[in-house]
């Protein structure tokens, strides 16, 4: 009897140990159940390359290039600014911190990443967006450049603590090494250390822009929303998550709109896909 | 000549100066919405219902839709991830298979929100016909949480000495015996941790429930798991982009009791660690 307990139970936690395969094959298999049907009306060139996106015009028009270009834009705003930074801040945690200052940044960043992108985004629009404004004397500071900055705080707390334990898990041996031939604290630090946690720091980044990508709700309340073709960091620009998340609501199940708004998500599920298992092989190579 | 000591002087400024530049931020952040958030909060605002189109009155079914959406989001979590977690250390070996469950994992935590939120729609929503609800929106987030319950859960089972294993495989418990009455108690403080953090992220995401839960404005509690409910997340969106004219009071105390909630979550896991670091006795 107790031979059949235990049997059961071994089964179940192998079953449960793939679960993480099977959700993860279960929401492709949905996203593309619901989402291939859009190209039965748009050519997938069309669809990716298309300049316009009117889902609910007669014909639609659905054409996602200005939300890819809108979610780019405000991607490539926020590394620029929170690579530098987070890099920076971890090797400051990690090697020049005291233990008891380490121990608290370190718990300020948890609580960072703790804090839900709601309430950043909702922070953003009263703070920052008039701040934009008034700086650059325009007619709404609901902009892209809005939107990198509030999310340049969402992927430091992932690049912050990545990038920390890469150069954590540097063996100390090249540190004293380094040390011990003359070389000065930082001279160690930028010509031994980062190179040595280079690949680890790679992967930090990499999920930090993945991070990035994926936000919705705060991308959502302060880049304003407009799927035009951005020409400038200034201007309200529409991502492709955004964009989900704005009009799924309205979108009737099994129209057009509903099929488009499904293949933007496997376009992000791809984009999401991609980076992670890139990331993972980085932080692999390390080991 | 370049004097090496002043470089490192003017790169010890610029560390320090990142540093700040992302610690001052959040520190602002939290006074600002405390300040603010703190002369809205009493006990009307916290068990009233929402009146005059939420322009007034209390947030009391958003709270409580959030708390049943945590709820429901660890029952299913718990379980699965624990099992999952116990897998991983305990029986996994060093093959392809645990590599692609790893990769998996790692995929999982990366899926943006809002494709939760699709996949929901799709599955629970529409193919299994349970409609917008609070089971929709708690398998959602349950399926989102996965991830951190298990790699926690993992890593606490993981920091269990070898050793402790070996002696009570050697009295002659079984596998399970071992896992069940000398594995599992000791890891429990870093489960629980896992536990906490998950439904911290739980109750502070917004895009999982858009389409599977939330409902824009419904002032009375949700009958049963088939119900729509109000969650504060989505109901701060709602007040501060949706709704004109609502009183700056009313977002900041919603955004005060969110933030709250979540990171009164994370200091408690953050808590648990730290204790259990310094009394471990191995």
């Amino acid at each position: 009897m107790r031979k059949f307990k235990e049997f059961i139970v071994e089964k179940l936690i192998l079953i449960c140990g793939l679960a993480s395969i099977f959700f993860v094959v279960l929401i492709f298999i949905f996203l593309l159940k619901e989402g291939l049907a859009v190209f039965n009306i748009v050519s997938p060139f069309k669809f990716l390359f298309g300049k316009s996106w009117y889902p609910i015009s007669e014909p639609p028009q659905l054409g996602i290039l200005p939300l890819i270009l809108g979610s780019l834009l405000v991607t490539v705003g926020a590394a620029i600014i929170s690579i530098p930074i987070g890099v920076g801040c971890a090797v400051y945690i990690a090697e020049i911190a005291p233990p008891r200052t380490k121990e608290t940044l370190k718990a300020g960043i948890e609580l960072l990443a703790a804090i839900p992108s709601v309430v950043l985004g909702f922070i953003g629009m009263v703070t920052l967006v008039p701040l934009v404004k008034t700086i650059f004397h325009l007619p709404t500071g609901l902009t892209a450049l809005s939107g990198s900055i509030m999310l340049a705080f969402m992927a430091m707390p992932t690049i912050v603590s990545i990038a920390e334990d890469a150069l954590y898990s540097v063996p100390k041996t090249y540190k004293e090494g380094a040390l011990a031939l003359g070389a000065t604290h930082w001279q160690t630090i930028w010509r031994v250390m980062l190179p040595a946690a280079s690949s680890g720091i790679l992967a930090a980044v990499m999920l930090g822009i993945g991070r990035v990508i994926g936000e919705t709700m705060a991308v959502m309340m302060i880049t304003g929303n407009a799927a035009v073709m951005p020409n400038s960091i200034l201007i309200p620009v529409r991502t492709l998550t955004a964009t989900i998340a704005a009009e799924m609501g309205e979108a009737v199940v099994g129209s057009e709109h509903y099929f488009a708004l499904f293949a933007i998500g496997i376009v992000l599920f791809i984009i999401s896909f991609a980076i992670n298992v890139t990331a993972d092989l980085f932080l692999h190579k390390r080991q | 000549m370049r004097n090496p000591y002043r470089t490192q002087k003017i790169a010890f400024f610029f560390l320090l100066l990142a540093t700040l530049l992302i610690v001052v931020p959040v520190g602002l952040i939290v006074v600002i919405i405390i300040q603010k958030g703190l002369p809205a909060i009493n006990w009307q605002f916290l068990a009233d219902m929402p009146r005059q189109g939420m322009r007034a009155g209390g947030i009391f079914p958003a709270i409580i839709g959030t708390i049943y959406l945590v709820t429901g989001a660890i029952i299913f979590a718990l379980p699965i991830g624990l099992l999952a977690a116990i897998y991983l250390s305990e029986y996994s070996k060093d093959n392809l298979l645990t590599r692609i469950i790893k990769l998996a994992i790692v995929n999982l935590a990366g899926v943006p929100s809002v494709v939760y939120g699709l996949f929901g729609l799709a599955l629970f929503v529409v193919f299994f016909k349970f409609g917008a609800s609070i089971l929709s929106g708690s398998l959602t987030l349950g399926i989102m949480i996965l991830p951190v319950i298990i790699t926690t859960s993992r890593e606490a089972l993981e920091s269990v000495p070898y050793s402790f294993r070996e002696v009570s495989l050697s009295l002659g418990a079984s596998k399970w015996q071992t896992i069940r009455h000398i594995v599992l108690p000791n890891a429990i403080p870093g489960i629980l941790t896992g536990t906490i953090l998950g439904l911290g992220r739980a109750a502070g995401e917004t895009a999982p429930i858009l389409f599977t839960v939330a409902a824009f404005y419904l002032p009375r509690l949700p009958d049963s798991v088939f119900d729509q409910a109000m969650a504060l997340p989505y109901h701060l969106y709602v007040i501060s982009t949706q709704v004109p004219n609502v009183d700056e009071k009313i977002r900041y105390g919603t955004a005060l009791v969110l933030l709250t909630l979540v990171l009164f979550m994370n200091l408690v896991a953050i808590i648990i660690r730290y204790k259990f670091r310094k009394k471990k006795k191995w």
